[in-house]
């Protein structure tokens, strides 16, 4: 297990540095850079786990930040809960979703396009339901009251938030580094690699890939509920459309799938990117998704890995699995395996 | 229970619709068949063709049945030079990229409409705009009374699929075509350039869609999300006709129609769609290989 005393401490310092960033700034400009960039992440890492670890893409994880975040308003305002529990609840709503999504989908052996697809489509099911029926406001969305106040959990200042949003950005990787040393996670990695072989061995790829994309919808309704609690609106094309879904898929891809960082690096980087060119050109309605959209095609055809396979190829050494140069080391093939993206 | 007179012309609407989904679906059934990626910019390439045809009316003032000359060679130049140029070199042998490179390019497309032609949704003009054509009912219901430009629409989309069907079997580029897409090894060994089919596949597969927009605007609009509304409709046909068929294509855009228009009238227009993903998300659970198609 010392590989997961690594992450762990990088996890820690991660953490550690953050909250040492965000005590020194006093620059709302930059506390907000900061507390985009963890939802970001955190966004990211929500999809890496499914994407990046259980090889399944989904292009419609604004299914479960939108249930979250749908979860979090109606429960505060239709049912006066208090906000806190309401956190807990929505991240409990997207994970049973996820769970629902995920057996349906897998139980059926839809995978790859068709995977990428049926979660489309659900997501476009769930916006034009949130439109159609009453307890979600309809069309017009809905509104969180403004109440400043820690037991409600709007935070007079935005360093409450990102500590909020830091917390659950540590989890989501402590949960990843949980993937990549548990057995859990290595019959999830077995899987994306070959499903055929990983299930000759023993593991079973559809409890797997349940599992997976239940973590990764309850870190997605965590999101989607402190988007409410920050911008205090949600409306079904914000809650299920294509952007949230965009925004988790090319942070990681760019970062790096299958990573403990990578989705990290993506994230801040897409947001440094973002916020560079809207100072450059002013706020032009889609340049953003413009750049989403670019950096994402050209990540793919040059760089495939991302930008934390960037970063493992400069390291010189990189053992080619099954021939340790040293035997000290705890579990080089394992290892290499579960970097690779 | 609903009157056959409101229930008849309903069902010739969506028949015209269908026509025109299925012009847009048999391009994306090639494009799949051949080099077995959905191309999620599919969408994105209609919606980039509509803005094409109302431009050229806008301001040349051309017609958009007499822009069909211009819009099909163009968009499969357009879909020649992105399979050759950008997302066969992305592919580095993996399906999933080819994924993600058409949907970065969906993104880019349509935002880059947001940019220049902000969120307006556009219309055209045409002295044929609202002139209708009655249709006879049978079983003695009122007659049906069907705008000019659905029936042209439903006419067009028909010949186009027909030449297209007809480029596909009877010549060698569709011979090289069904080639490839049985078995890409083979093909190659007996000297089909590959890359060459690929390109030509994704072009004719575009220039399907550039056609479907010239028949779709005069009764229809744009705006930069008007493809993502069409992008899963395709794909739900091309699902339901079975990965790859032509035949299911057809067929599947005809029902598809049908089924958005009769949705639309019993549970409202905006409701009319969920019709569309409730077949999708139940074919690609139960018969993910289409209800027409013979292989897994």
């Amino acid at each position: 297990m010392n590989n997961m005393k690594r992450d762990v401490f990088q996890i820690a310092a991660f953490t550690a540095a953050v909250m040492a960033l965000t005590a020194m700034l006093s620059s709302s400009v930059w506390l907000t850079f900061i507390m985009l960039a963890l939802y970001g992440a955190l966004l990211a890492q929500a999809w890496n786990i499914l994407g990046g670890y259980g090889g399944q893409f989904s292009f419609g994880h604004a299914l479960f930040f939108g249930v979250g975040a749908y979860a979090q308003v109606i429960a505060q305002v239709t049912h006066g809960i208090n906000a806190w529990v309401a956190l807990a609840l929505s991240i409990a709503a997207a994970a049973l979703v996820g769970l629902g999504t995920g057996a349906l989908t897998f139980r059926y052996g839809l995978k790859g396009s068709y995977f990428a697809l049926v979660t489309l489509a659900f997501a476009e099911v769930f916006r034009i339901g949130a439109v159609s029926v009453g307890f979600t406001g309809g069309g017009v969305g809905m509104m969180l009251p403004l109440s400043e106040s820690v037991a409600n959990l709007q935070f007079g200042s935005r360093k409450g938030y990102i500590a909020l949003m830091l917390a659950f950005v540590a989890a989501a990787a402590l949960v990843t580094a949980w993937l990549r040393h548990s057995r859990f996670g290595a019959g999830l990695m077995a899987v994306r690699d070959n499903e055929d072989a990983a299930s000759a061995v023993g593991v079973d790829p559809q409890r797997a890939k349940r599992g997976a994309i239940t973590l990764s919808a309850a870190f997605m309704g965590a999101a989607g509920a402190f988007y409410v609690q920050v911008f205090q609106y949600i409306d079904p094309a914000i809650a299920f459309g294509p952007h949230v879904s965009v925004e988790a898929l090319v942070a990681a891809i760019v970062g790096g799938m299958g990573t403990l960082w990578g989705p990290v690096l993506g994230a801040v980087a897409l947001h440094t990117l973002a916020d560079l060119t809207r100072n450059l050109f002013g706020q032009l309605p889609g340049l953003n998704m413009v750049i989403y959209g670019g950096v994402l095609v050209l990540i793919v055809m040059f760089m495939p890995r991302g930008l934390a396979g960037l970063l493992t190829t400069m390291q010189p050494a990189r053992t080619p699995p099954g021939r340790a140069s040293s035997p000290s080391d705890a579990a080089p093939a394992r290892g290499a395996e579960s970097d690779r993206g | 229970m609903l009157d056959f007179g409101i229930v008849f012309p309903s069902v010739l609407n969506g028949l015209t619709t269908g026509a025109v989904y299925a012009l847009i679906a048999l391009g994306l059934t090639l494009i799949y068949g051949v080099l077995h990626i959905i191309n999620f910019a599919h969408g994105a390439a209609l919606m980039v063709a509509l803005y094409a045809v109302y431009l050229l009316k806008a301001h040349l003032g051309l017609d958009p049945y007499l822009a069909l000359p211009l819009l099909v060679p163009g968009m499969f130049a357009l879909g020649y030079a992105l399979q050759g140029v950008v997302i066969n070199r992305a592919s580095h042998g993996k399906d999933e990229n080819i994924l993600l490179v058409t949907l970065g390019l969906a993104i880019v497309l349509e935002n880059l409409a947001l940019m220049f032609f902000k969120s307006d949704t556009r219309t055209i003009e045409t002295a044929y705009t609202l002139t209708t054509v009655q249709i006879p009912s049978p079983f003695g219901a009122g007659p049906a009374f069907i705008a000019l430009p659905k029936l042209v629409a439903f006419a067009g989309a028909l010949v186009a699929s027909a030449v297209l069907l007809g480029v596909v079997y009877r010549t060698d580029l569709g011979r090289a075509i069904r080639a490839v897409a049985k078995e890409k090894q083979g093909a190659r060994l007996v000297g089909i350039d590959v890359d060459h089919v690929y390109a030509m596949s994704f072009g004719i597969g575009l220039a399907c869609v550039g056609a479907a927009a010239c028949f779709l605007l005069p009764a229809y609009y744009v705006n930069p999300q008007v493809g993502s509304g069409f992008v899963l409709v395709a794909f739900t046909i091309v699902v339901l006709g079975g990965m790859g068929s032509f035949s299911g294509a057809l067929l599947g855009g005809l029902l598809v129609g049908v089924v958005e228009s009769l949705c639309g009238l019993l549970l409202g227009d905006s409701l009319g769609q969920i019709g569309i993903f409730a077949i999708f998300i139940a074919v690609l659970l139960l018969r993910p290989q289409g209800l027409f198609g013979a292989r897994a």
